[in-house]
C-alpha cells in the first residue's frame, strides 16, 4: 500500500511492513524531550508510577528555557527538580542556563534531530523539526514519562494533507509569511489529527531556518506534524551538525491525501495574524494603521541567525521610534554569539533594541517583555491567543522578523518594502 | 459510569492559555492551577462550578500549547466531562492520559445551552439533555482508548502491563 512520508517513519518505527491513516501502533522513539514547564510533571508521574532508571540516557533531552534564567522562586524550584532528575538518571542531553537555547532551535543545532527520526517532546512545537525529513510531535507530560521509562509511545497514524511550494517568493517574504499564509488560508483545525507534508520546486528556494518556522507552525494549523521533503540543503545541514545515522524517507507517488494545495510562493505576500489566532492573516498591503507598543523578535519560530540577520540588517543605522520597546532574543546561545561575531548585536543595540539572553519568556508572557493592559505588540512569535504575551486585553500581531524591524522604526505595523525598498 | 452537571457553554478554539494562563505555570501543583482554571476566558467560572458540572464548546477545544496542565486545571476543578465539536490533538491526548473524559459530538454542542443540566454515560456515549429532554449519542472512545482510561491513565496501564 502506497504510503506517505510520516507513514513510512512510522511503519518503521513501530516494525510494521505498512501501516495505513487511523491505525493505532506502538512506535519507537529515537528522541524524547521536555522543558522546564512539562518535565517537572513528566518526572513527578515518572516516579510515582515507580520507575527508577529512564529506556535510554542518550535519547532524553531536558531543556530548561521557558523560565529561564529563572524568574521567580517557584520556576527556580521546578528547574531545580528537572536538573536534580537530569543529574540522577545521567541524561546527557540536559542544557543548563549558559549552554542552553530554546529547546526546538537547539535541538536541531546540536545534531539530535536527524531525517527519519521518530521525536516526541512535551512542548507543542516540537514539530518544528519536520523540517529535516523527521517525524517531531507535541505530546503532554504523562506521554514523556512514559517515554522515557519504555522508548515507546501509542500513535493514530495521521493522514496527510500535501502541500505544493511552487515558485520563488519574494525579497521579504520568508517562511513566516508563508505558514501564516497557509494558515489564514486552512484555519487553526485546518490540519487537525493530519500531516502537513511539503513538497515542489519551491523547496530549494527556502532557507532551512525558514523550513523550521514553517514546520514550526503547523501545530497552529491543528496538524499533527508538518514534514519537508529531505533535499541537498537538508543533507548540507545534517552534515554539518550531526554525527548521528539518519535515513531518508520519500512518499510513494501515488500516497493518498487528503486535500492537495499548491501555493505560488510568487504571490504570497508580507502576511500579519491579527489577534486572536494565527488563522486572522492580513497581508501587509491589508492591515490598515496599527500603532503598536512592543516589538518582539525572536522564539522558537524566529529566533535564528537568518531572522536576527534580517531584523539587524533592517535596523541598521536606523533608530528604533520613540515609545516603542524593542527586544531581541536569539534563540541559543551559539546564535547569538554568530550574531555577536557579526555585529548584529551592535547594530541593534545601537539601533535602540534590547537583546536578552535565550529564553522563551515574552513568548508566553512569563517574562522579559509581558504586556501591559491594552498594550499591542508585533512579534515574531507562534501565537496570539488572548492574553498569550501578558494582560488578557493586550494584542499579539504575528509577523517576520523583517515586518517586526521595520515596525519597529515606525511604531505602527509597516511594510519592509517601504522602509528599505 | 454516569456524570450528572450544570453545563458552562464556550465557543470553538478555546485554547490552552485561556484554560490556564502560562504566567501560573511555575507551579505543577493541581490545586493551585484549578484556582485559575478558564481564568483569560470566564473569571467567573472558578466560582461558579461544582464538582460534577459539565464544559460544552464547539471545534478545536484546548488548542494550543501542550501543557498537561490544561485538562488537570479542569479535572481538579471538579469538571465531570467536557464535551466538545472537535478537540485539539495534544488537548485530546492529554486528557485520556490524566483520566479527565472527554468526548466529540458536534450534535450535542449545537444544541446544549449554558445553564443545562445534562447528564452523560460514559459506557454508551449517550448525552442526555434534562433541561430539554433531548439526548445524543456521542462518539465512544476506540478500544485502544477504553483499556487507557479503564487502567486509570496511560502510566497504570503501562505498570499494569
Amino acid at each position: 500500500m502506497a504510503m506517505t512520508m510520516t507513514q513510512k517513519i512510522l511503519a518503521a518505527h513501530a516494525g510494521l511492513p505498512e501501516v495505513k491513516a487511523g491505525q493505532l501502533i506502538m512506535a519507537d522513539i529515537d528522541l524524547v524531550l521536555g522543558n522546564d514547564i512539562t518535565a517537572p510533571v513528566a518526572v513527578n508521574e515518572f516516579r510515582k508510577a515507580g520507575f527508577s532508571q529512564v529506556f535510554d540516557k542518550r535519547k532524553i533531552a531536558i531543556v530548561p528555557d521557558h523560565f529561564t534564567p529563572n524568574k521567580d522562586i517557584k520556576a527556580a524550584e521546578q528547574c531545580r527538580l528537572i536538573r536534580e532528575f537530569a543529574c540522577g538518571m545521567e541524561i546527557e542531553n540536559y542544557f543548563e542556563v549558559g549552554e542552553m537555547g530554546i529547546e526546538h532551535a537547539l535541538i536541531p543545532e546540536q545534531g539530535l534531530a536527524v531525517p527519519g527520526d521518530v521525536i516526541i517532546g512535551a512542548d507543542s512545537h516540537t514539530c518544528t523539526y519536520g523540517a529535516l525529513g523527521a517525524f517531531s510531535t507535541g505530546i503532554g507530560s504523562t506521554d514523556m514519562a512514559a517515554a522515557m521509562a519504555t522508548g515507546k509511545a501509542w500513535f493514530k497514524v495521521p493522514a496527510a494533507i500535501k502541500f505544493i511550494l511552487a515558485g520563488k517568493p519574494g525579497a521579504w517574504v520568508s517562511g513566516k509569511d508563508i505558514i501564516l499564509h497557509i494558515i489564514g488560508m486552512i484555519g487553526v483545525d485546518g490540519a487537525l489529527y493530519k500531516s502537513m507534508e511539503f513538497v515542489g520546486d519551491g523547496l530549494a528556494h527556502l532557507s532551512m531556518d525558514s523550513r523550521f518556522t514553517m514546520a514550526n507552525m503547523a501545530i497552529e494549523a491543528g496538524a499533527k506534524n508538518g514534514i519537508f521533503l529531505v533535499d541537498e540543503q537538508t543533507l548540507a545541514y545534517v552534515e554539518e551538525h550531526s554525527t548521528k545515522p539518519y535515513k531518508v524517507y520519500a512518499p510513494d507517488p501515488d500516497a493518498e491525501y487528503e486535500a492537495e494545495y499548491t501555493i505560488d510562493l510568487s504571490k504570497v505576500r508580507p502576511t500579519v495574524a491579527f489577534p486572536h489566532l494565527p488563522e486572522n492573516t492580513r497581508t501587509i498591503d491589508e492591515v490598515g494603521d496599527v500603532k503598536i507598543d512592543q516589538v518582539v523578535i525572536g522564539s522558537c519560530t524566529n529566533g535564528r541567525i537568518e531572522d536576527i540577520r534580517v531584523a539587524a540588517g533592517i535596523l541598521k543605522g536606523r533608530k528604533v521610534a520613540k515609545g516603542v520597546r524593542v527586544i531581541v532574543f536569539p534563540a541559543t546561545q551559539r546564535i547569538y554569539l554568530q550574531a555577536l561575531r557579526e555585529g548584529l548585536i551592535e547594530q541593534l543595540i545601537e539601533a535602540g533594541a534590547v537583546v536578552s539572553t535565550p529564553t522563551c519568556g515574552p513568548c508566553l508572557g512569563g517574562h522579559m517583555g509581558v504586556l501591559a493592559k491594552g498594550e499591542r505588540a508585533v512579534t515574531t512569535t507562534n501565537r496570539n491567543f488572548v492574553g498569550r504575551m501578558g494582560h488578557p486585553e493586550s494584542e499579539v500581531y504575528l509577523a517576520s522578523p523583517a515586518v517586526a524591524a521595520a515596525s519597529a522604526l515606525t511604531g505602527r505595523i509597516s511594510n519592509p518594502e517601504e522602509i528599505v525598498g | 459510569m454516569q456524570v450528572q452537571g450544570t453545563v458552562f457553554k464556550y465557543g470553538d478554539n478555546v485554547d490552552t492559555d485561556v484554560i490556564i494562563p502560562a504566567r501560573y505555570l511555575n507551579t505543577s501543583d493541581p490545586a493551585e492551577l484549578a484556582k485559575h482554571c478558564m481564568e483569560d476566558l470566564d473569571k467567573d467560572f472558578v466560582k461558579n462550578v461544582q464538582p460534577g458540572d459539565i464544559i460544552v464548546a464547539g471545534r478545536n477545544f484546548g488548542c494550543g500549547s501542550s501543557r498537561e496542565h490544561a485538562p488537570l486545571a479542569i479535572k481538579t476543578a471538579g469538571v465531570s466531562v467536557v464535551i466538545a465539536a472537535t478537540f485539539a490533538r495534544i488537548f485530546y491526548r492529554n486528557a485520556i492520559n490524566i483520566g479527565l473524559p472527554i468526548l466529540e459530538c458536534p450534535e450535542a454542542v449545537a444544541d446544549i445551552q449554558a445553564g443545562d443540566k445534562i447528564s452523560v454515560d460514559f459506557t454508551s456515549g449517550v448525552i442526555t439533555n434534562l433541561t430539554s429532554g433531548e439526548s445524543y449519542q456521542a462518539e465512544p472512545f476506540p478500544e485502544f482508548m477504553q483499556e487507557l482510561i479503564a487502567a486509570g491513565g496511560l502510566l497504570n496501564y503501562l505498570k499494569n502491563r
